[in-house]
């Protein structure tokens, strides 16, 4: 049985494939995070990530149109699954109940925040 | 657009795309140079060319991933492929056991003793490294007309202290030699070996404490002790801040323990330090420059320079000396690194010591060995895996890749050398303390020091590539259809360098033998000198307590009470020893410019009785004639010298500057005593009869008692008499077998090269004997099947290695007399002769061990049905 916990940059890989859609491969993932982050990360990293979280069955990909940037060749995008959207809402909603544990955050603005999101 | 421009200038670096193109997973190479092509263009909108191909490999080395390499599926590689071939090897290795056995053995036995070998030049190598301030320790030496001493008088440590105090970080006076001392607590005392010194001592030699601190000798009355001898006084608690005695008279206060300092270092043997002050008091102060006793170290600091401090202390002491340091007396610092092997002087000039030597001619014995069993190893290997033409022939026919093949060689001599590289661990664990004893050191097992593993495994390879190589490279070559035919056949020039091997091998296994045999003689010779006294049946000890003599009567009496002893008798020193020497002695007759020295030590009644000189006239000293105070004894050497005939009755004056001539009577003569190195000439001494000033006491156990009855009885009676002195006797007759240890280590080491090269050297010559069997089985078929007898046939096969094996005595015969006449030369006085039979026995038994070694194969061949020889054809 695969392992189906998520990370902590799975789960942040996770969402920009979500964010980005239709634009949803490596390059542009890595491009993402980083200007998201400004954090410096490889496509072989992300690239690595997206294969692992495919494995899982959070993400499913296929070939896109080339363009010339790319010197004719396809891109792989990625789109998430069914049970991608649940991962990312479990581990979501896992994080919003520790929030309303915490006693110093457990009224006030941040709890309206997350709410809102 | 800008960005096509960029297009036509610049392109990714194409080499970074071939190694991707090269690792990366073939259905992932679209998409991800797409993705890497589209990264480059964008960051060099951004950044020069330069920072976005250096970007373009990093992205590349990122992609070294276990889910973008390719699945490894190599032809070479094959996962089964090489299952089978490490099955057909195992095969190969069982199914001809005693050829494994010996191949693996021979190679295991060479990888011990390279290793074995390497430790101890590592040991050597390392020496003092234990301490911490190994690059900045120097030691202060003097050098006097032809020779160079260690010892400095106080005034010169001082001085350096003072005057130099900015380029050492600390400067620490040590009493200038080891000394021997009493330590006691409560009802337990030993005698141990240690040192004197200031308080800065301990942290510029780096004991590492296991209680109290480096600043222990601060205070005069203090000691540290190693953690060993800790342990005997007090067992296994923190002793700091108790008190022990130190030879009955020094009350000291343990202020630390330190760790044990390791064989490999200068202070090996300290097991105690204590305050120079607490040495000096009552005989010197720091400042005195007549008497020589101290060893000056120091520490420089790290931007002093060695030479430029040497000429500064020198000039310093050029002015504080004045005319007393003329041009031949001179002052320099020998650095920590250089103590133990290039610290050996002559004429003021530093000279290639024989430490040093010993570590060259180790270390090429060990590399001697190694290669020897490499290349035994590869001709069995090689000759082994000739009869293998046919397997090569059918796996061809069958459609292998000649890489298969060699794979499959090379397979083969990875897993012999790697059982062979197993065995030799075990061997090297079980050779080990054998090999400390052997060689006098402490070298403890490398099992957790990477270095040692990291160059095992380096030479395992290495060893299974080279032996490998040659039937990989040269029968995977063969033509398949010569190959099954069974027409292939070495050629005659390949035999060559292993004609040339043997002759080697037993060149050196000759030479040890007659070296091992002469070390032997000599040995032996000086053994079977006649002694002069009797040291079986005798203990000897030097109780250090202040009142030794004057209760020497007491002890007298109450030993010989205890009807276990034989007789007792003191002297002032050892018998094991040739010191105390004296001239100015006169006699009639004596030429008068001659002024020679006699070993000259005093005795007790008894004396000559307990340690059993040999009287060859007149007789002992006796306490029924007062006047035999006025007695001496000499020896036959000292009747020589003296030139008498009929010594006993004769006179003898003894003449000094400080008091008036004393008169001598001669008593009695005895046999020349071995006191010294029993390879060395006895010299003529004088005995005198004395009753103070005595340090050793020897007793003789009564012939009818046994010495583990006797040694508790002694003992409990001593304690009575002695209480403060420890009773550490040693027993006279393993004292005197010890002057052989030197020798004897020598023999030792000796004995085990020979035999290994024996050993390997056979090893060789079977590998040989069985590859020329192997070519010849046709040959000899034709023969038997003609009507040649089998001893035809033995002397057809054994002839021509006997030839090799003459030739190698007629090489080793000399070279063997050349080395061992300068090995002989260093003993002038007892030298055995190098008798011609030794030399003889040495060829003969190399000779034979070769035919016996060559007729296991000769006679299989020979005796083996010349059918089964012919049949293939």
């Amino acid at each position: 049985m695969k392992e189906t916990r998520l990370g902590d940059f799975e789960e942040v890989i996770l969402l920009l494939v979500g964010i980005l859609d239709e634009e949803a491969y490596a390059f542009k993932i890595a491009e993402e995070f980083e200007s998201q982050t400004e954090r410096s990360v490889s496509i072989g990293a992300v690239h690595s990530t997206l294969n692992r979280l495919g494995e899982k069955g959070f993400l499913t990909s296929e070939m896109g149109e080339s363009t010339a940037e790319r010197g004719g060749r396809r891109k792989r995008i990625y789109s998430i699954t069914a049970s991608g959207q649940r991962v990312l809402q479990e581990s979501r909603d896992f994080k919003v109940s520790l929030w309303n544990q915490f006693p110093a955050f457990a009224s006030g603005n941040l709890k309206i925040e997350w709410l809102n999101l | 657009m800008k960005k096509q421009h960029h297009h036509i200038d610049h392109q990714p670096p194409r080499s970074a795309q071939k190694l991707l193109l090269w690792f990366l997973r073939d259905d992932l190479a679209e998409e991800v140079l797409g993705d890497l092509d589209e990264k480059f263009y964008s960051t060099l909108h951004k950044h020069p060319v330069k920072k976005a191909k250096r970007n373009y490999w990093y992205q590349v080395m990122q992609y070294l991933r276990p889910f973008a390499i390719k699945k490894i599926k190599s032809k070479l590689i094959n996962q089964t492929m090489v299952r089978h071939n490490f099955a057909v090897s195992f095969r190969h290795l069982l199914k001809s056991k005693v050829y494994s056995a010996i191949n693996i053995g021979g190679l295991a036995m060479g990888m011990t003793v390279a290793m074995l070998i390497a430790l101890w030049v590592k040991d050597e190598l390392d020496f003092n490294k234990y301490h911490d301030h190994y690059d900045q320790t120097v030691q202060l030496l003097r050098h006097e007309q032809v020779s160079t001493h260690t010892t400095m008088t106080t005034g010169m440590g001082t001085l350096v202290a003072e005057r130099f105090a900015d380029h050492f970080q600390r400067v620490v006076m040590v009493r200038g030699r080891v000394e021997s001392r009493t330590l006691a607590y409560k009802d337990l005392k030993f005698t141990q070996n240690g040192y004197f010194m200031q308080k800065e001592g301990p942290a510029l030699l780096g004991l590492k404490m296991k209680y109290g601190s480096q600043n222990g000798l601060a205070e005069i009355n203090s000691i540290l002790l190693s953690e060993s001898v800790a342990g005997k006084l007090f067992g296994d608690i923190d002793p700091v801040n108790r008190v022990i005695r130190m030879n009955a008279e020094w009350d000291l206060k343990v202020t630390g323990v330190y760790e044990d300092i390791p064989g490999n270092s200068e202070f090996a043997d300290a097991s105690y330090f204590s305050t120079l002050d607490r040495y000096l008091k009552d005989r010197s102060g720091l400042d005195v420059w007549s008497n020589y006793n101290m060893y000056v170290f120091g520490q420089l600091h790290p931007n002093s320079n060695i030479h430029e401090v040497s000429e500064l202390i020198e000039a310093a002491f050029a002015e504080r000396m004045g005319k007393k340091m003329d041009g031949n007396t001179g002052f320099f610092l020998n650095p920590m690194r250089e103590w133990h092997l290039n610290s050996e002087f002559e004429n003021n000039q530093r000279v290639t010591s024989k430490a040093q030597l010993f570590v060259w001619f180790y270390a090429a014995i060990g590399a001697f060995v190694l290669v020897l069993a490499c290349i035994n190893f590869m001709n069995l290997s090689t000759a082994r895996s000739e009869r293998r033409a046919q397997e090569v022939g059918i796996r061809k026919t069958l459609g292998s890749a000649r890489s298969e093949l060699v794979l499959q060689f090379y397979i083969e001599s990875l897993l012999y050398s790697f059982m062979a590289f197993l065995l030799s661990l075990v061997l090297l664990s079980a050779a080990l303390p054998w090999f400390n004893q052997a060689s006098g050191k402490h070298i403890t097992e490398p099992w957790t020091t990477p270095g040692f593993w990291l160059s095992a495994v380096g030479f395992m390879l290495l060893t299974a590539f080279l032996a490998g190589s040659y039937p990989a490279a040269y029968l995977s070559s063969f033509k398949p259809i010569k190959a099954l035919k069974g027409t292939f056949a070495g050629s005659k020039r390949s035999s060559l360098p292993r004609k040339v091997l043997v002759v080697f091998q037993f060149t050196i296994s000759i030479a040890l033998i007659i070296g091992t045999m002469i070390v032997n003689n000599q040995i032996q010779f000086a053994k079977d000198r006649p002694v002069g006294y009797t040291p079986e049946g005798m203990i000897g000890l030097k109780p250090a307590t202040p009142d030794f003599n004057k209760k020497l009567p007491v002890v007298y009496e109450e030993l010989k009470r205890t009807g276990v002893v034989a007789s007792v008798g003191a002297s002032d020193y050892a018998v094991s020893t040739t010191r105390g020497w004296s001239g100015g002695f006169e006699w009639d007759g004596m030429e008068n410019t001659r002024n020679i020295a006699f070993n000259t030590i005093s005795i007790s009644y008894d004396y000559a009785r307990t340690v059993g000189l040999e009287f060859v006239a007149g007789r002992d000293f006796s306490r029924d004639f007062a006047s035999d105070k006025q007695g001496v004894l000499l020896n036959r050497s000292a009747v020589e010298t003296i030139g008498l005939d009929n010594p006993v009755g004769q006179k003898i004056t003894r003449v000094s500057d400080w008091k008036a001539p004393e008169h001598y009577t001669v008593l009695g003569v005895v046999e020349d005593m071995i006191k010294g190195s029993p390879f060395e000439s006895t010299s003529q001494s004088i005995m005198f009869l004395e009753q103070r000033d005595m340090r050793w006491l020897y007793i003789r156990i009564a012939p009818e008692v046994s010495l583990s009855q006797a040694i508790p009885v002694i003992q409990a009676r001593f304690n009575e008499v002695y209480p403060a002195a420890p009773f550490d006797f040693q027993f006279t007759d393993e004292e005197y077998a010890g002057k052989f240890e030197a020798e004897e280590r020598v023999a030792r080491l000796a004995e085990f090269f020979s035999l290994l090269a024996i050993v390997i050297s056979c090893l060789g010559l079977f590998g040989l004997a069985s590859y020329v069997a192997e070519q010849r089985t046709k040959e000899i078929g034709i023969r038997k099947v003609l009507g040649a007898s089998i001893s035809q046939l033995w002397q057809l096969l054994s002839r021509d290695f006997a030839i090799l094996t003459l030739i190698a005595s007629f090489i080793a015969i000399p070279l063997a007399y050349w080395v061992l006449s300068g090995w002989l030369a260093d003993y002038e006085e007892v030298r055995t002769p190098m008798h011609w039979w030794i030399f003889a026995l040495a060829g003969i038994g190399a000779l034979g061990l070769t035919l016996i070694t060559v007729s296991f194969q000769a006679i299989r061949v020979s005796s083996a049905n010349p059918v089964n020889a012919l049949r293939s054809e």
